[in-house]
């Protein structure tokens, strides 16, 4: 890892004016991806700029029938959240099968979805759930956020302070994990809203995105019975050591079809 | 450099680091606390895991600074003059070591998993809460055992 200055700030203001003053600046919130990234040269930015002690991104509450999860809140608090379990229990789960304890420990929501990994968890959710990002400029709707592979609409000083969940009739995620990282080989993410059945997938392709051709099977419906007749677009998915292309694209179906289940 | 103070294993204690300086390499290299372990640079073998302030965390996937003012337990911190804390002991007794290199890390996460499930661990609780740590020995069969050992003697004790 190469020397950088580290900078600690207590609030969003803070951070943003020391991000504009850095020559080269990165934030860090859990560090669960930024330290292991720099630790391989693979980013050496001049300064570090540390959200630890920002409190106004911490916390969870539900408020007009969304819930509100501040960007700083770990893995391990969105898991253990009476909050959270009540108000939208596939999220819970979700977080508490994120990597391992000492992980959740230290990884935040922000961090996850500011960072973009194919293969991270949270992105699956904030698709289907309908989820806003809101940032220390605005307000971003789930879809317009992740743009591609460990990229996202956010600009280089702009922080995420929360993600605002509309709350579902019904939602599960199953993921097929990597039994080493324990990070999506293939994770989908099934929510019926208002009505309206939406599926967010992750680990199968470049970017975390909307199943519109399995939406389309379930019809709104929590039916899983049309999901294997869908055609999915083999060449767009990820192939690498852990799956090839036709077995995500296989997975992604497997999945669909068990988080439609849980949902009932 | 900067000066970083915190509490270790009960002591306070303080010392210069640069920005990059791990928490890891400011126990080992600064304080000699050599028991916690680095087996990789991945953030994924667990043999460096500690407690800071009560929560198990990677203290190499740390800054040193990150942990100014905090308190920190080592495996050091665990044993007193009475003897071996009943964890470690588990461990002896049921065998759930070989080179011992992974084995700071797994009572360390061992006795974040009492914390949080309490005395009575089922197998597949203990397994699942150790996802963290990997083991190039023992195929972890009695590492299980110890923690559901070191759990139970822990909650009578
Ligand atoms: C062993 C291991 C296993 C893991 N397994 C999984 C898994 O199964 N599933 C999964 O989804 N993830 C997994 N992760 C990743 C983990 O979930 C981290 O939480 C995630 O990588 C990043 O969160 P962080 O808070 O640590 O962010 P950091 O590492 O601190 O930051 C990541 C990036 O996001 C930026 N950033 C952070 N916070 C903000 C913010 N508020 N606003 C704007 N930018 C921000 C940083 O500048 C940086 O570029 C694993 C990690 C490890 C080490
Ligand atoms: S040395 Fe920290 S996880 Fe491997
Ligand atoms: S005992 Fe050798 S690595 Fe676990």
């Amino acid at each position: 890892m190469y020397e950088f200055n580290y900078r600690k700030v207590d609030s969003v203001a803070a951070a943003v004016e020391a991000m504009q003053q850095a020559e080269d600046g990165k934030f860090v919130a859990g560090g669960q991806t930024m330290l292991p990234t720099m630790k391989h040269r693979l980013a050496s930015p001049s300064d570090l700029i540390d959200l630890g002690g920002v409190a106004e991104l911490t916390g969870i509450s539900v408020e007009n029938e969304n819930l509100i999860v501040g960007a700083m809140t770990t893995h391990a608090a969105v898991a253990a959240s009476a909050e959270v379990q009540q108000a939208i229990p596939a999220l819970a789960r979700l977080a508490g099968n994120i990597g391992d304890p000492a992980v959740r420990n230290r990884g935040t929501l922000g961090g996850s979805i500011a960072n973009h990994d194919p293969a991270a968890d949270y992105p699956a959710a904030v698709i289907a759930l309908g989820a806003t990002v809101q940032t220390s400029k605005r307000a971003i709707p789930a879809e317009e956020f992740f743009t591609g592979m460990f990229e996202t609409a956010l600009k280089d000083d702009e922080i995420v302070t929360s993600v605002s969940f509309p709350l579902p009739e019904a939602a599960a995620y199953m993921k097929f994990e990597n039994p080493a990282s324990r990070y999506a080989i293939v994770g989908v993410f099934v929510a019926k809203t208002g009505g309206e059945v939406r599926v967010g997938v992750t680990g199968a392709t470049a970017c975390a995105h909307r199943g519109f051709r399995l939406e389309a099977a379930l019809g709104g419906e929590l039916d899983a019975g049309g999901i294997d007749a869908v055609e999915l677009p083999v060449e767009q998915m990820n192939s690498d050591i852990h799956a090839s292309a036709e077995y995500r694209a296989h997975l992604v179906k497997v999945m669909t079809k068990r988080a439609v289940e849980a949902c009932q | 450099m900067s000066t970083v103070s915190m509490t270790v294993n009960g002591e306070a204690v303080c010392g210069e680091v640069e920005s990059r300086t791990l928490l890891v390499q400011f126990l080992r290299e600064n304080l000699g606390l050599t028991g916690t372990h680095v087996g990789c640079d991945t953030s994924q073998c667990g043999a460096c895991v500690i407690h800071v302030n009560g929560k198990s965390v990677k203290s190499c996937t740390m800054l040193a600074i990150q942990a100014d003012g905090a308190d920190v337990t080592t495996i050091e911190g665990l044993a007193n003059e009475a003897g071996l804390h009943p964890m470690q002991q588990a461990f002896m007794d049921n065998h759930g070591l070989q080179c011992g290199f992974c084995t700071p890390g797994m009572v360390m996460s061992a006795l974040d998993i009492v914390n949080r499930n309490g005395h009575e661990l089922d197998e597949s609780t203990v397994r699942k809460e150790l996802e963290g740590n990997i083991c190039r020995c023992t195929g972890y069969h009695n590492i299980v055992k110890a923690v559901q050992a070191g759990a139970k003697a822990m909650g009578g004790s």
